[in-house]
């Protein structure tokens, strides 16, 4: 390792997606993999937001195909090493072995932290190939820290070089971190992580509170850039970090004018915490159905908050994007009874 | 004809209880097939111990013990894994045994029982693709048929982590890699993706299957939405508890699909509720399988007995 055992690992070109419903081009990923590498960012995670493979009708379709965003940000990269985010059942083993020809030489292999067995095949794929490979474990709230520990060891088992528990609805409080960090520092042989979403506005200080317990590897995304609310800002998350005197080995000036002159100006809209960011980390409802359910709530004349409550109270996991439409219109069809019973009423 | 279920987990298990009702995958007739074994690997499987309290042979000495009983064994339905129905489906072939191969091997051609039930009966083995797939292609295929053309399809299943086994988990591409060539080979779409997710709700969540399809310029929106219908009464014939969730809508784009740029997606919205033989009603992904594989394997078996070109059944009634 480097004079610093702390690792940033930027999702803007992955999880940020979300947020610009994937329509990257080339050229944003040359000038955001510059920016990042420059200011000494030392992972750089690039993807469809749902993984290598997610381009779908279910998650919406990329404007360029991944694989060839992911060539470009390999050839522009001169110290940051590539990554790539898979979940098994949306992406293939194979899709691995072609990033990695490509110079991809980080697999991050995620699904719901409950169902670490599925990565096994993932895992030994991507150590196969001399990749680095973290088990990720998604919207880590719906788990016990005794639960996690026990999947966070089967991903040991498989080969994880380091573990990391995602808050993907930003659903956590501090002490919720905590607690889970504390458990998983203390079982495990491997290095953690924390991916935070700003739902709550708890992304930066989860992630600095999850440092303080152990965990050596944090996520961010240039302004935040994200599924839901957001993630946690690179460029503050390194700002703070600086001023907590942990050495980050990363510039926070230069992440500032990344995220200013770079990726703000790509944005549709700015990552703030209204109404309905703030219901998917109340309710624990995964963040990139944010953008969906706002489409969904449109086409059915819905609400997109009754949307997303609907969801959290059934219990969806990420990858169900499906099931908006299916809420959607259950929703449209008990007001088109209520209007019909109005009716009645007034006859 | 006599037949041996192989693999004594959940999906043997369930398709035991279904043959031992004594009815056809429909429900209304009888079944041709004649229930001789349940065979496993491990002797204290839930599976085997059910199969011997109900009188059937319930042995633990897994494909070996098909293939040194072979004489007395037409058709095996092998419920093991992928990996194990690829290391011996020449030698159940080279016995004589038709084998319905309900893991994703997909070593002998792909049946979905609601689309291409009596295009491959002669074949000593038969491929049943993924639950997912028997769920799914019927709908992407009712599509096709009021379609001039469909260029993408897709499908995502979403099971309750109580149904899915070590097998699926352990190889989850080859799920999504079967069922999205069934997509094209049976369904009839140009390009296709399937996805699959495991949800760990409690209580358990039913088995949802959503198909996606691109409806390309032209297209006769009525036309599609009542082939839908039509084919979600073919499918209820032998799995009553495949449902429309919703009603099917067509939504408007324009979406850049694999297959073209489309002006229009159809969106049907799936549940299937199992029959409750074996594990819980939660688990219809198991049962849209079993109930699947049997309605296959009595096709097979009438087929024969028309064609008279079974040996071992001439032999045993001499």
């Amino acid at each position: 390792m480097t004079a610093t055992d702390y690792r940033l690992i930027d999702s803007t070109l992955r999880d940020g997606s979300h947020a610009i419903s994937h329509q990257y081009y080339a050229d944003d990923v040359v000038k955001i993999v510059r920016g990042l590498d420059a200011a000494g960012v030392q992972v750089i995670e690039i993807a469809h937001g749902d993984g290598l493979g997610g381009s779908s009708f279910n998650y919406g379709f990329s404007a360029v195909p991944e694989k060839e965003l992911i060539a470009r940000a390999c050839e522009v990269t001169q110290n940051a090493r590539i990554a790539c985010l898979l979940l098994p059942g949306i992406g293939l083993a194979d899709d691995l072995r072609e990033v990695n020809e490509l110079g991809v030489q980080v697999a991050r292999i995620a699904v719901h932290c409950t169902e670490a067995d599925i990565t096994e095949q993932h895992i030994k794929v991507a150590k196969g190939l001399g990749m680095e490979a973290i088990g990720f474990l998604m919207m880590a709230h719906m788990n016990s820290p005794e639960g996690l520990v026990e999947q966070a060891l089967l991903m040991q088992s498989y080969g994880a070089d380091t573990i990391y528990i995602a808050d993907s609805a930003g659903a956590m409080t501090t002490e919720d971190v905590k607690v889970r960090v504390n458990a998983l520092v203390q079982a495990l042989d491997v290095p953690l992580g924390v991916h935070a979403h700003n739902n709550l506005a708890m992304a930066v200080s989860n992630s600095i509170a999850a440092y303080q317990e152990g965990a050596r590897n944090l996520d961010g995304t240039s302004a935040g850039l994200g599924a839901g609310a957001g993630n946690c800002p690179t460029e503050i998350l390194a700002a703070v970090s600086t001023k907590y005197g942990i050495e980050t080995g990363v510039d926070p000036l230069a992440l500032m004018d990344l995220a200013e002159d770079v990726v703000r100006p790509l944005m549709p809209r700015q990552q703030v915490i209204d109404r309905a960011g703030l219901i998917l980390g109340y309710a624990g409802v995964y963040g990139s159905f944010l953008l969906h359910a706002e489409r969904a709530a449109e086409r059915y004349n819905v609400s997109q908050a009754d949307i997303l409550l609907e969801l959290g109270r059934r219990k969806v996991v990420g990858g169900q994007e499906d099931m908006i439409i299916d809420v959607a219109l259950e929703l449209a069809a008990k007001h088109a009874t209520q209007d019909i019973a109005g009716e009645d009423v007034n006859a | 004809m006599r037949c041996a279920i192989l693999g004594s987990g959940n999906i043997g298990t369930d398709l035991m209880m279904k043959l031992l009702k004594g009815t056809d995958a429909s429900g209304s007739g009888t079944t041709p097939l004649e229930l001789v074994a349940l065979v496993g690997i491990d002797p204290e499987s839930d599976g085997l111990a059910r199969a011997r309290k109900i009188g059937i042979a319930g042995p633990h000495e897994g494909p070996q013990w098909i293939l040194d009983h072979a004489d007395g064994i037409d058709m095996i339905f092998d419920a093991t894994s992928a990996y194990v129905h690829k290391a011996h489906s020449q030698a159940y072939m080279d016995a004589g045994i038709v084998a319905v191969d309900l893991t994703p091997a997909a070593i002998g051609p792909k049946v979905i029982a609601a689309v291409n039930l009596t295009e491959h009966l002669d074949a000593p083995n038969i491929n049943m693709v993924t639950c997912g797939g028997q769920a799914t292609t019927p709908m992407v295929y009712a599509v096709r048929r009021a379609t001039s053309a469909l260029p993408y399809a897709e499908m995502v299943s979403t099971v309750s982590s109580r149904s899915a086994g070590p097998g699926t988990r352990q190889n989850i591409d080859e799920f999504t890699k079967t069922t999205s060539t069934a997509l094209r080979e049976i369904g009839g779409a140009e390009h296709s993706k399937a996805i699959i997710i495991l949800n760990p709700a409690e209580p358990p969540i039913m088995m949802r299957n959503t198909v996606f399809a691109a409806l390309p310029e032209g297209t006769d929106h009525d036309a599609v939405l009542q082939s839908i219908y039509d084919m979600e009464a073919d499918v209820q014939r032998y799995v009553p508890g495949y449902r429309l969730k919703n009603q099917p809508v067509i939504e408007e784009g324009p979406f850049h699909t694999p297959g073209g740029v489309v002006p229009h997606r159809a969106v049907v919205l799936l549940q299937v509720e199992g029959a409750g033989d074996y594990l819980p009603p939660y688990a219809g992904n198991l049962d849209i399988m079993t109930a699947a594989a049997q309605r296959v394997g009595e096709a097979i078996a009438t087929h024969r007995r028309t064609s008279g070109n079974v040996q071992h059944e001439a032999g045993a009634s001499a």
